[in-house]
This record gives structure tokens, sequence and C-alpha cells, in this order.
């Protein structure tokens, strides 16, 4: 197990690598030059030439890279242009709130995808099997911004029980686990959810269908085992797939927050983007999706390990 | 001898079974669901087609005195926008741009995605290792992220739009057909061709391409409902189309203060999204389940 680990963690270094080659590249390909932000309307030439020999513009790419990386190696993201605050320290108050929108949604969206997808593949084919892969079609089609929205006319404009938008009363960014809180993370929550509760669903149906259909089960069942048990063996089965899917929906929910957040005004990483995109705050945006992109592919390589912990023949493979 | 073989010959004709091409055809027609979304995408296609011939309304046309009127007004079957503008006129109109920044990435993907995917497939070893672990760099970053970080960077535009979402197409897209191509390599026929003197870039367009397109073609259909969700969605951000231009994202954005005065109204153009995202993924479904013979 051990060695599988190193194996893996070995593996992600270059991915890591690439991933801040791209985010570095990001302001690269921006039209113009990157100072634009920062350089005043009516700047002279020499002021501009400073600029560039300040922020180290002036340089080769090759070495602006290495010495942006070295950086970043020791928690330096540079400072926001638009507030002056280190980037990290943004990111990271920002990346909480959104980490604590992703967490309730995947309760919610992996509860009832898990459920949703046994009932159908255990009765497919049958009218149950038909509502509950309607729901999961619906549920990986629908233009989840679309979906927020209307949530806030149904929940809030029509029938004012919950606030539309905000992460707490007061529009203060600090969260608390009390009700006054809770109140604002009821629709963000479900409107996340029902992305991953539809591709669970279907996930899972395929996979119960797949396994139910095989020799072993047959087996089990000429034994004599009540299909209560027979139902543990399924579960058994499907569990690394599953496991598998949830934690890159897991992912997906933490780094594509940013139409949710946009619809709620929810103060996570995804808003952030948004202000530091519309403000053209390049270190902003670039170390943004690279904090991002770095929970992601931790997260995988999570996934992954835990994967191989309950299924042996991974790490054979 | 040739007796026999002539009568083999001409008993041929009569036996000869329906193609797999038609035979697929044949299910998918017979498919309810899938009928009803080919329908529904003909009709949304066609009204946006031929919008300026269905007598409507002027869509960039406003009043300050009709603003925001309700679903069912005489003369407004669907209401007026925050800008007093024909809201059936403008979600007709609105199918054009939609639609094409929605369909157009997928269709670029397809193609290079099928390319690199063929020819990593295909030849294999290095070139194989380089293309996949390019590729891999970009599932190392969630979609939705990795378009915005694009269009984020590019800056707001339909064309950069339709690169960003592009270029987040373009691995998925390889990685299908990487692993088709690679399950068809090694069969037979390709070797039989390979064996009586075919070059590499006659195999892979006369004996691979048709045999691998099916199930790219099948995913990238599904792709395009997940596009139609996030082109809008890069327009409801700010970072697509701009006003006063109608685009189904971007009249959900500016619509999203009327909620409060007239909320059904500004829902409306998620519904033509959401119809759109749905019909294409039932619609892939369909195929899927049609060219799976084996059922």
């Amino acid at each position: 197990m051990f060695a599988y680990i190193a194996r893996r963690i070995v593996y992600v270094i270059p991915i890591v690598i690439s991933v801040a080659l791209v985010c570095f590249l990001l302001v690269h390909i921006t039209p113009g030059d990157p100072l634009v932000a920062v350089l005043p309307a009516d700047a002279s030439q020499e002021l501009a030439a400073q600029l560039r020999t300040a922020y180290g513009f002036d340089r080769p790419l090759p070495v602006q890279f290495g010495l942006w990386l070295w950086r970043a190696l020791h928690g330096d993201l540079g400072s926001s242009i638009a507030t002056g605050r280190p980037v990290l320290t943004e990111v990271l108050r920002a990346v909480g709130n959104t980490v604590t929108l992703a967490i309730a949604a995947a309760l919610i969206g992996f509860t009832l995808g898990l459920l949703f997808g046994l009932i159908a593949g255990y009765f497919r084919d049958t009218w149950i099997d038909k509502v509950a892969t309607s729901i999961a079609i619906a549920g990986v089609s629908v233009p989840h911004y679309w979906l927020g929205m209307v949530m806030v006319i149904i929940f809030s404009v029509q029938l004012n029980w919950l606030p539309a938008v905000g992460a707490g009363p007061g529009g203060s960014g600090a969260w608390g686990w009390d009700w006054e809180h809770m109140k604002y993370l009821i629709l963000p929550a479900i409107t996340t959810s029902v992305i991953p509760m539809g591709i669970v669903t279907r996930t899972v149906r395929a996979l119960t269908g797949d396994i139910l259909s095989q020799d072993f089960v047959e087996a089990l069942r000429a034994k004599g085992l009540r299909e209560l048990d027979v139902f543990k063996h399924v579960i058994k089965n499907a569990a690394p797939t599953a496991l598998a899917v949830m934690g890159l929906q897991l992912g997906y929910m933490l780094g594509g927050s940013i139409l949710i957040e946009t619809v709620f005004s929810w103060p996570g990483s995804g808003l952030l983007l948004n202000s530091a995109i519309f403000q053209r705050d390049l270190p902003l945006l670039q170390g943004t999706i690279l904090v991002l992109a770095l929970f992601f592919v931790a997260l995988n390589l999570l996934v992954d390990i835990a994967q191989a912990a309950i299924d042996p023949r991974i790490k054979r493979g | 001898m040739t007796v026999m073989s002539d009568t083999a010959l001409q008993a041929a004709p009569a036996t000869k079974a329906r193609g797999y091409w038609a035979t697929v055809g044949r299910r998918i027609a017979r498919d309810k669901v899938s009928m009803a979304c080919a329908f529904v995408l003909v009709l949304i296609f066609a009204s946006a087609l031929l919008a300026p011939w269905l007598g409507l309304a002027d869509p960039y046309q406003g009043s300050m005195i009709r603003r925001l009127r309700h679903i069912g007004t005489p003369n407004y079957p669907l209401g007026t926008d925050e800008l007093g503008r024909d809201m059936l006129a403008r979600l007709i109109y609105g199918g054009r741009l939609s639609l094409i920044i929605g369909i157009l990435p997928v269709i670029f993907a397809f193609v290079i995605g099928t390319s690199f995917g063929l020819v990593a497939g295909y030849v294999g070893g290095k070139l194989n290792t380089a293309i996949m672990r390019t590729i891999d760099v970009f599932y190392a970053f969630p979609s939705v992220l990795l378009a915005i970080a694009i269009s984020g960077a590019l800056g707001a535009g339909i064309v950069n739009s339709i690169v960003s979402l592009t270029i987040v197409f373009v691995p998925q897209i390889t990685r299908v057909a990487e692993s088709v191509t690679t399950g068809v390599r090694n069969m037979d026929f390709v070797e039989a061709a390979r064996a009586s003197g075919a070059g590499p870039f006659t195999i892979m367009r006369v004996h691979m391409l048709g045999n691998v397109l099916g199930p790219i073609f099948v995913y990238a259909t599904g792709l395009i409902s997940v596009s139609m969700i996030l082109a809008a969605g890069l327009s409801f951000l700010g970072l697509g189309t701009k006003p006063p231009e109608p685009e189904w994202g971007l009249m959900l954005n500016t619509l999203r203060t009327a909620i409060y005065i007239n909320p059904w109204v500004a829902a409306l153009p998620g519904v033509m999204i959401f119809a759109v995202s749905i019909c294409f993924n039932l619609l892939s479904d369909g195929m899927r389940s049609a060219m799976d013979i084996r059922n």
C-alpha cells in the first residue's frame, strides 16, 4: 500500500508543475500588456518601464516562471491589485466558504444520488427506474445558475421563507453554524447539489444493474442468501467506482462554484474569481485558479488512494 | 464447384442482413423519447434560423412605457423584458447566438480531439505518451474553472468564449477517441490492411475512422448539453456576448434584477437552455443504447 501511495505521489509532481505553468501562462495570453490593470491611463513611458522592471515583466518568460514558482512554493502568490492584500490570504478565506457550500451540497447530492441510483438499478426497467432516471437526467441537464434564480423566485420572492443572497445576517462574511446562517446556505446548497445528484444516480444505477447481472449474484441467491444480504455484496462491489465519481464531483463543486456563488452572492472562491476577472486583477485571478486547481489535484490523489484502500485489485493493476 | 458458388452468389442478396447503421437508425426511429427530443430540437433550430420570416416583433426595439409586461399580455405573448423588448422575439432570435456558441466548440473539439486521439491511439508509443500526458494536465482543472479561467484571461467576447470551451472539450474527446482507437487498432482487419501494404494514413482514414466515429459522436452529442450550459453560463457572467444582442445566458443576466417585479418572465431564457440541454442529453442516451446491438 505504501509503495502504491508513493508512486501516485510521484506521478502527481509533473501534473502540479504543469498546472502551475498553465496558471502562469494565463496572465501572458491576456491581450495587451499584463501591466495594463496597474498602470494609470496617463502613465509616462518611464513609469511603465519602471513598473515593468519592478514586476519582473522585462525578464525572459522561463525566468519569470521560475521566480514565480519559487515564490509560490513559499506561499507568496503576490498581492491583489484591487485591495493590496496578499493573494493567498484572500483566497484561503474565500475557499473556506466554498468548502462549506460544497460539503453541504455533497451531503444532499450524494445521499439522494446513492439512494436513487441503488433503487433505480435494483428495479431496472420498472416505473420506479423511469422516475429516478428522469430526475437524474433533469439534474445533469439543468443550467444550475438558472435553477438558482428559480429557487430565489419561489422561496425568497414569492414565499419569503429564505434569504436570496449573502452568507449571513448583516452581510458579514463570517460563517457560523446556527440557524441564522444556515438559512443562507439552504438554497445555494440545494442548487449546487443537483448536478452531482444526477451524475451519482446515473453511475450507481449502471453499476448496480451490471453487478446484479453477474454470475456471483446468481450464486449468492442460489445459496439462499436473503435479498438484503445480496444487496450488501452489490454495495461492496459498487463502492470503489462510486467513490471515485463522488470525489470528482466534490472537486467540481469546489472549483466550479463561480456561477452559483455569483447568483447567490456567496462570498467564496467563485465570487472572488468573478471580481478578479472583472477588475482585471491578474495576480488574484492567477492565484485563485492555482489554489483551486491544486485542491482538485490533491482531491483526485486522495480518491485514488482511498479507492486502492478499499479495492485491492487496483493496487496490482 | 462453379455451379455451387454461382448459386451462392445469386442467393446472397435475398439473405442480405440489414447493415449496422440501418439497424441503429431503425432502433432510434422506434425510440419515442429520442424522436420527441429530435422534434423539439428541430423546432428550436428551425425557428432560430427562420426568425426574420416568422413575423416577430423587432428583438432590439424597446419601449420605456411597456417594460416587464407579464406573460400573456396581448401582443406580447411571453411578456416584455427590462427594456420593453418582446420576449418571444428575443427568445427565438436568441437561439441563433446561443446555439452557435453552444455547439461550435463541440464541433471544433470533435474534429481536433478525434484527430489527436486517432493519431495517439494508432501510432502509440512515445507520441501517445506525449499527447495523453499533455491531456492529463487539462484534466487537473475542473472544466468550469478552466473555461472561466481562459475566458477570463482572454477577456469577454463570443470568439474568446468559443475558443475557451473548445480548449475545455478537446482533452475529453481526445481521451475517448484514444481509448476507442486503441481498442480497434489490434483487430484483424487492420492487420490485414497493413499486410496488404496500406500506409498509416490510409489505414486511419479508411479502416479505422469509420469504426471509431460512432462512439465519439455519441459522446460529443452528450457534450453539447454541457457546452450549452457552460456557453450560456459564460454569457451569464458577462464573459460572452455583449448587450443588446439577444442570447439566452445574457438575457438571464440582465433580467436578474427583474425577479422582484416579474419573476417568471425573468426565468424564461433558462427554460430554453434547459430544453436544448436535456434534449441533447436524451438523444445521446438514445443513440448510445441504439448502437449497443447486444441488447
